[in-house]
C-alpha cells in the first residue's frame, strides 16, 4: 500500500512533499521520491493520494 | 541583449560622474517606454509608491532594475497555456526554465546581484510555480533578504488561489505590491483556460474548478486592498476564448482597486508542450493586443511595457543578465555593500529630471503641431532614453504612438536579432517588417542602406537621423517633418 513517482516524469515542482500528510516524500538529487514506509495512500486522512491530486502531470504519482 | 548600463563603468570606483555619464551614453534609464507616464497620471501617495518600480512605473523602468528569484516551484492550478517543465506563464516568459534556489542560495544571489547591479530596487517572487501557494519558501526569502537589504521592495505574483491564507503575513512583511494573474470575471470562460485546481486537499475540475479559483481571486483583491497593498492585475489574451471577455474584466479588477491592468498576449508554441500549443490556439497578433489595450485604455492604467521576464530574470526591463548570476558564478560568501546602489540613487534622481522635461517638451511641440494625425514610430534603444541602437543589434522596438495627445508608449515589439555578426538575413528581414506592422517610422542610430530600402518598400521609413538624441525629441522632429511640413506646404 504506497504510491511511488515516475522519475522521469517528475518536475521537481514539490507540490506532493508540501501536501503529504506523512511526510513521506523528499527530495533525492533533482526529483522526488515517496518513502514506502511513510506513505499510507493517504487512507483515512483524505479522499484522494494528495500528491496524485496536485501534482501536474498525469499518470506520474502512481499506486507502487 | 540591452546592455543599458556598461557594467565596467559601474562595478570600477565609481564616482557620481562616472555613472552621469554612462546614463547618457546609452546608460540604463530609457524613455523607451512611455505609457503610464510620470507622476501626473495617478494619484500622488500611489506614484510615491511605485516611482522606483520598473515593473509598475514605465518611467522608473528606465532606471530602476528588478530581479526574480525562482524560490517557488509549487503551483496549486493548472492553466492551458502552463507546461510546469517550465516557468509559470502567468508572470514568466513561457517556454523557459529557471534555476529553482532554496531561499539561502536565493539571498547569496540578490546579494551578489545588489553589489554589481546599482539599479537594483525589486526583489520579486514569481514562481516558477505560484509565489503564494509555495509560501514558506517565499516568506522565508523575502525575510533572509530584507534583514541584510532593509530598502528593497518586495513584490510576489499569485494566482490568488492561496493567497487569501497569507494575506495578513504579506501585509505585515511590508509587501508593498502584489501581482495577481485574473484571466476571466465568468467561470464558464474559466473553465476553457483552467482544468483544474487543487484546493482544500482535493482536486477540483470543470465549473467547480473555476468557480472557486474566480471567488478566492475577487477575495484577494479585497483582501490586498483593504490593507492598503497596491495589486497589478495580469491578463492573458487568449483569442476566442477571453479576449472580449477581458473588457469585463477589465472593470471588474479596476472597481476593486487595482491600479494597473497588464494584458500579456498568449504566447503559444506546440513546442511547448501546453494545452494551447498542443491543440493549436494562437496568440493575438500585436495589433489585436493593441485593439484591447486601446479599448482598455480609460479603465485601470494599463501597463504596456511588461516583458513577462522569466522566473529568474535579473536586470532593467528588455534585459535578462540572469545568466551572469547563476548560482556557479556567485561565491559561497557575498557580504552587502550599499555603497553603489546609494551613488546610482543621487545620479538617478538629477537625469530623470532632465528627462522628464524633455519628454513634455517633446509631448507640448507635437500637440502644438495642430494637424493632428497619429503615426506609429518604433526606436531601437539601449537605454539611457536615448535613439542608441543599431537598427541591426536591435532584438526589441519601443513602439511609441505620436499624436495630438503628445508621445505615448504602446508596447515593445520583438524580433529577431536581424545582424547576427554583421550581415543581415533576408528571411530575419521579414520577420522585422512583419513585426513592425503598422510602424511609419524607425528611428535608430544606425542603418544599412539595404535593409532601409527593404523597409520603404515595405511602407516603412527607417532614419539614423536623429542617433543619440533623447527619444522623444526624435519622436517630435519626425513628427514635425511628416505633418508640420504638410501643413506649411499647403500654408506656403
Ligand atoms: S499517497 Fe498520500 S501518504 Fe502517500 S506519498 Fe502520496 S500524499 Fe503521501
Ligand atoms: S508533484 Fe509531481 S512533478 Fe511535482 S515534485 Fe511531486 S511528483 Fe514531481
Ligand atoms: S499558475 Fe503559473 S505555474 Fe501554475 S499552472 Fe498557471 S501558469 Fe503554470
Amino acid at each position: 500500500m504506497a504510491y511511488k513517482i515516475i522519475a522521469s516524469q517528475c518536475t521537481g515542482c514539490s507540490a506532493c512533499e508540501f501536501e503529504c500528510p506523512n511526510a513521506a516524500i523528499s527530495m533525492k538529487g533533482d526529483i522526488f521520491v515517496i518513502d514506502p514506509k511513510k506513505c499510507t495512500e493517504c487512507e483515512g486522512q483524505f479522499d484522494a493520494p494528495q500528491c496524485a491530486a496536485v501534482c501536474p502531470v498525469p499518470k506520474t504519482c502512481v499506486p507502487a | 541583449m540591452a546592455q543599458l548600463i556598461s557594467l565596467g563603468s559601474l562595478t570600477a570606483p565609481t564616482s557620481t560622474e562616472t555613472m552621469r555619464e554612462a546614463l547618457s551614453s546609452g546608460g540604463c534609464a530609457s524613455s523607451s517606454c512611455g505609457s503610464s507616464e510620470g507622476a501626473g497620471d495617478l494619484p500622488p501617495e500611489v506614484w510615491e509608491r511605485i516611482k522606483d518600480h520598473p515593473c509598475y512605473s514605465e518611467e522608473a523602468h528606465h532606471y530602476f532594475a528588478r530581479m526574480h528569484v525562482a524560490v517557488a516551484p509549487a503551483c496549486n492550478i493548472q492553466c492551458n497555456y502552463c507546461n510546469r517543465k517550465y516557468d509559470c506563464a502567468n508572470e514568466s516568459r513561457p517556454g523557459v526554465v529557471s534555476e529553482k534556489l532554496t531561499p539561502e542560495q536565493a539571498l547569496r544571489k540578490v546579494v551578489a546581484v545588489a553589489n554589481e547591479v546599482p539599479q537594483f530596487s525589486v526583489l520579486g517572487i514569481a514562481g516558477p510555480g505560484d509565489s503564494a501557494y509555495d509560501w514558506r519558501k517565499t516568506k522565508a526569502t523575502f525575510e533572509l533578504v530584507s534583514g541584510v537589504i532593509p530598502d528593497v521592495k518586495l513584490c510576489l505574483s499569485s494566482n490568488g488561489l492561496a493567497l487569501p491564507d497569507h494575506v495578513d503575513e504579506i501585509a505585515a512583511m511590508n509587501i508593498d505590491h502584489v501581482t495577481l494573474t485574473i484571466n476571466m470575471v465568468d467561470p464558464e470562460i474559466g473553465t476553457r483556460i483552467y482544468p483544474w485546481i487543487f484546493y482544500r486537499n482535493k482536486r477540483w475540475t470543470g465549473l467547480d474548478a473555476a468557480r472557486i479559483l474566480h471567488e478566492r481571486q475577487m477575495e484577494s483583491l479585497d483582501l490586498l486592498r483593504a490593507r492598503d497593498i497596491l495589486i497589478k492585475v495580469n491578463s492573458v489574451m487568449i483569442p476566442g476564448i477571453n479576449d472580449e471577455h477581458l473588457v469585463e474584466v477589465n472593470k471588474v479588477v479596476k472597481g476593486k482597486g487595482a491600479f494597473l491592468h497588464n494584458i500579456m498576449p498568449l504566447i503559444s508554441d506546440p513546442a511547448h508542450g501546453t494545452h494551447f500549443g498542443l491543440t493549436g490556439q494562437r496568440g493575438p497578433t500585436p495589433a489585436e493586443l493593441k485593439a484591447l489595450q486601446d479599448k482598455l485604455e480609460d479603465g485601470t492604467k494599463l501597463m504596456r511595457h511588461c516583458r513577462q521576464c522569466r522566473a529568474d530574470a535579473v536586470g532593467l526591463l528588455g534585459e535578462d543578465r540572469g545568466q551572469e548570476f547563476t548560482l556557479d558564478q556567485i561565491p559561497d560568501d557575498v557580504t552587502y555593500d550599499p555603497a553603489q546602489r546609494e551613488t546610482y540613487r543621487e545620479v538617478v534622481a538629477v537625469e530623470r529630471g532632465e528627462h522628464v522635461a524633455v519628454r513634455k517638451a517633446a509631448s507640448a511641440e507635437i500637440a502644438a503641431t495642430a494637424e493632428g494625425g497619429s503615426m506609429l514610430i518604433a526606436v531601437a534603444t539601449k537605454g539611457g532614453g536615448r535613439i542608441n541602437q543599431h537598427f541591426g543589434h536591435a532584438t526589441e522596438f519601443q513602439v511609441y504612438e505620436a499624436s495630438a495627445k503628445g508621445v505615448s508608449f504602446i508596447g515593445h515589439r520583438k524580433v529577431e536579432q536581424y545582424c547576427e555578426g554583421g550581415w543581415g538575413e533576408d528571411a530575419t528581414l521579414d520577420g522585422v517588417i512583419a513585426a513592425l506592422e503598422g510602424v511609419d517610422v524607425v528611428l535608430c542610430a544606425k542603418i544599412g542602406d539595404c535593409p532601409k530600402e527593404s523597409l520603404t518598400t515595405a511602407g516603412i521609413e527607417a532614419t539614423d537621423a536623429h542617433a543619440y538624441d533623447w527619444i522623444e525629441a526624435g519622436i517630435a522632429a519626425c513628427y514635425a517633418a511628416r505633418h508640420g511640413d504638410a501643413e506649411q506646404l499647403l500654408t506656403a
